[in-house]
């Protein structure tokens, strides 16, 4: 209920007939049926441990989401966020094991591995003009294999402890990981990033025409280029969250979270040809994915079949926008053709 | 602009002279370059990586990956990409895993066949998807690369089929040698050899690169956009079969994860052969040869005893460097493209 109160606020303009059966409202219609049919189906769904367990699995791939949407809103993509992460993770392993350093230094130096590999993306994609899907494939394998060079096989793991029991720490009794109030405040300025600014409205006019958008004053290259580098920052982040949530950096934390992501961003709403999505919907899509994927795991259905339900979900996202799309152009022609048909009778009855 | 580019291979070639200017402007040398040059290094440092067992190792890493990049250069010279391929080619894999233990009897010819059209059947359903939906590849392919390895964790579980289930003679492919080449790898050259030969003079090779070049442009030229685009998946479909099945004679074990993570290496392959990822450009034979580099790449680090931990970054180097030449080659061509012009004004 609240989320259609926030949906409406970002579109002031349009009605409330017109939210409550937009796309983004689709998403959480699905969500809210996931939960209530689960809540009555699968045993032990029904506590708020689920609630624990849910957001700290989905908390990396909500985070990453939040730029990731804006990247793919601006007709862009970003696959090296995985490696980032990773990334990440082997260089704060490697700082804390041999700097000295406190863990807040350690912590900030590690967020700056997303600085600079995302301006790394950012410099290649922009200044060069090369596409960002061959780079970040490039990147992908660049970041991970540093990842492996930095700290080779090993695992670094005496992290303090205050820190481990703080990120699996919960609010009070309602199961809500203590991170999600962070989690919450970068969606929310993601959001007003996005929905409020002139930056994000510029990103919608990039997704639909780069030329467009240079015509109408928007620059291209400089916006582009700190999406990156947004990207980048949020992967560290994660990065940072995953190595203390384990308790445990190594070269290999997050490996293929990639594709998860931009599953998530596109069942919710977003359009991989650009311009057009939200972050409502995203959220949507984030917590759908991942409520799905985890009742179905407490009703005991094989960790197999949890692939074919993302998949599925992320083929018909794509696939049913098209065939409404194909199927309402069929409606609207055929009504044409009878207005039309209608006027050249009425006209040669009266010639 | 780019239009122009499909046309200019056949024209170049026409007179003597341009055709050596052409043949070392080619995008393949600079790949090729680095190929030798990497082994010249090598065998340098350790003799040993030149002798037979080891050459014949190389070969055989090598056989599998150049049959996927030749199928998947097939998809992306038409701007799309196949994302499904380490699904289809695990399903492959264990589907002959499964024909030798229930039908051991079985002629191999037909179980390559049986392999292919699984395979091309598997494609069907990507390009169909992708030319119905009028959605990007990589949007359908990255959804039917969950699909499939769902169906295929289903189907296998946790059983896995061994070298040693499968007909010595199977096993034998991929141990025989034709004057030191090994059988598979023969298999992977005469793909290579039919599928450049088709892409290069076949006429519905040459609307691969028009579509990929420009698909409004195609459109009004008369090509069949979406027919052509449907059988470039089933045709990098077929060749995916093939390599599973090749896999499962190379391979000690197949089972439900086998295949896992191999479309991005397969892609970089494409892309350090000089394929662009935005269609219209590249070679079969440049795929390939792009295969052989990277995972010669691999047998060198080992054999200079280069820690193996440099080995993806270096795979990263290489892929952004061949995007960025591929970059300046085509700026290149454009200037040269518009100055023409203006002199033909």
């Amino acid at each position: 209920m609240s989320e259609t109160v926030t949906s409406a606020a970002l579109k002031p303009r349009s009605g409330w007939t017109k939210v409550l059966t937009s796309n983004d409202a689709i998403i959480w219609y699905a969500l809210i049926i996931v939960v209530v049919v689960a809540s009555f189906t699968v045993r032990y769904f029904a506590s708020p441990l689920t609630v624990g367990f849910l957001l700290i699995q989905i908390i990396p791939i909500l985070l990453i989401a939040m730029p990731m949407a804006l990247v793919i809103i601006s007709s862009e993509i970003d696959l090296s966020v995985a490696s980032i992460a990773g990334l990440t993770s082997a260089v704060m392993g490697v700082l804390w094991r041999d700097s000295g350093w406190d863990i807040g230094t350690v912590i900030f130096v590690s967020v700056l591995v997303g600085v600079v590999c995302g301006a790394f993306n950012g410099f290649l994609i922009t200044t060069l003009g090369l596409p960002s899907l061959a780079v970040t494939i490039g990147t992908l394998a660049l970041f991970r294999g540093l990842a492996l060079v930095v700290i080779g096989d090993q695992k670094v793991a005496n992290f303090p402890k205050e820190l481990n029991a703080f990120v699996l720490s919960k609010i009070g009794s309602t199961g809500i990981p203590v991170v999600m109030i962070f989690v919450v405040l970068v969606i929310a300025i993601f959001a007003v990033i996005l929905h409020f600014t002139p930056f994000g409205r510029g990103l919608y006019a990039l997704g639909f025409s780069k030329e467009a958008a240079s015509f109408v004053g928007i620059h291209v290259g400089r916006s582009k280029f700190w999406l990156f580098v947004g990207t980048g920052v949020v992967s560290s982040i994660v990065g940072v969250f995953l190595t203390l949530r384990l308790a445990s950096a190594g070269p290999d934390n997050g490996t293929g979270m990639e594709l998860s992501v931009i599953a998530a961003v596109l069942l919710g709403g977003v359009s991989i040809f650009g311009g057009k999505g939200s972050i409502p919907g995203v959220v949507g899509g984030v917590l759908l994915i991942g409520t799905l994927t985890y009742a179905l795991r407490l009703a005991k259905v094989p960790e197999t079949a949890l692939i074919i339900v993302t998949g599925s979900l992320l083929v018909i996202s794509v696939v049913a926008p098209s065939i409404t799309a194909w199927a309402s152009e069929k409606i609207r022609l055929s009504r044409i053709r009878k207005v039309v048909r209608g006027q050249t009778a009425a006209g040669t009855t009266t010639a | 602009m780019t239009g122009t580019r499909v046309i200019r291979p056949t024209k170049s070639s026409s007179t003597g002279v341009s055709a050596i200017a052409s043949f070392f402007r080619a995008r393949e040398i600079p790949v090729a370059g680095a190929l030798i040059a990497l082994i010249i290094v090598t065998a340098l440092v350790n003799p040993r990586f030149l002798s037979p067992q080891s050459v014949k190792d190389l070969m055989l890493n090598a056989t599998i990956v150049i049959i996927l990049a030749v199928g998947q250069a097939l998809v992306i010279i038409t701007r799309n990409v196949d994302l499904s391929i380490g699904s289809i080619l695990g399903l492959v894999a264990f589907g002959t895993g499964t024909l030798f233990d229930i039908a051991p009897g079985m002629p191999i010819p037909l179980v390559f066949l049986i392999g292919m059209v699984f395979g091309a059947a598997l494609g069907a359903i990507n390009g169909a998807l992708v030319t119905a939906a009028k959605v990007p590849a990589l949007v359908i392919t990255l959804g039917t690369m969950y699909i499939f390895r769902g169906v295929l964790t289903s189907w296998a579980g946790s059983k896995q089929y061994f070298s040693g289930d499968n007909p010595p003679e199977f096993g034998a492919l991929s141990v025989d040698t034709f004057f030191g080449v090994p059988i598979i790898t023969l298999v992977a050259l005469v793909v290579v050899i039919a599928v450049g030969m088709f892409m290069h003079a076949v006429r519905s090779g040459r609307d691969l690169y028009a579509i990929g070049s420009d698909p409004d442009a195609a459109r009004l030229f008369g090509i069949s956009v979406s027919r052509r685009v449907l059988s470039a998946f089933m045709a990098s479909g077929a060749l995916t079969g093939l390599a599973g099945v090749l896999y499962t004679s190379r391979y000690n074990s197949v089972g439900a994860l086998t295949g896992t993570g191999l479309e991005l290496d397969v892609v970089a392959a494409v892309v350090v052969g000089g394929v662009a990822i935005s269609g219209g450009t590249g070679t079969v034979v440049g795929a390939a040869i792009g295969a052989i580099l990277l995972s010669t790449i691999t047998s060198s680090l080992t054999a200079t005893r280069v820690d193996k931990f440099w080995q993806q970054a270096i795979v990263g180097v290489l892929i952004l460097s061949a995007i960025i030449i591929d970059r300046i080659v085509s700026a290149r061509t454009a200037r040269k493209l518009r100055v023409n012009e203006a002199r033909d004004v």
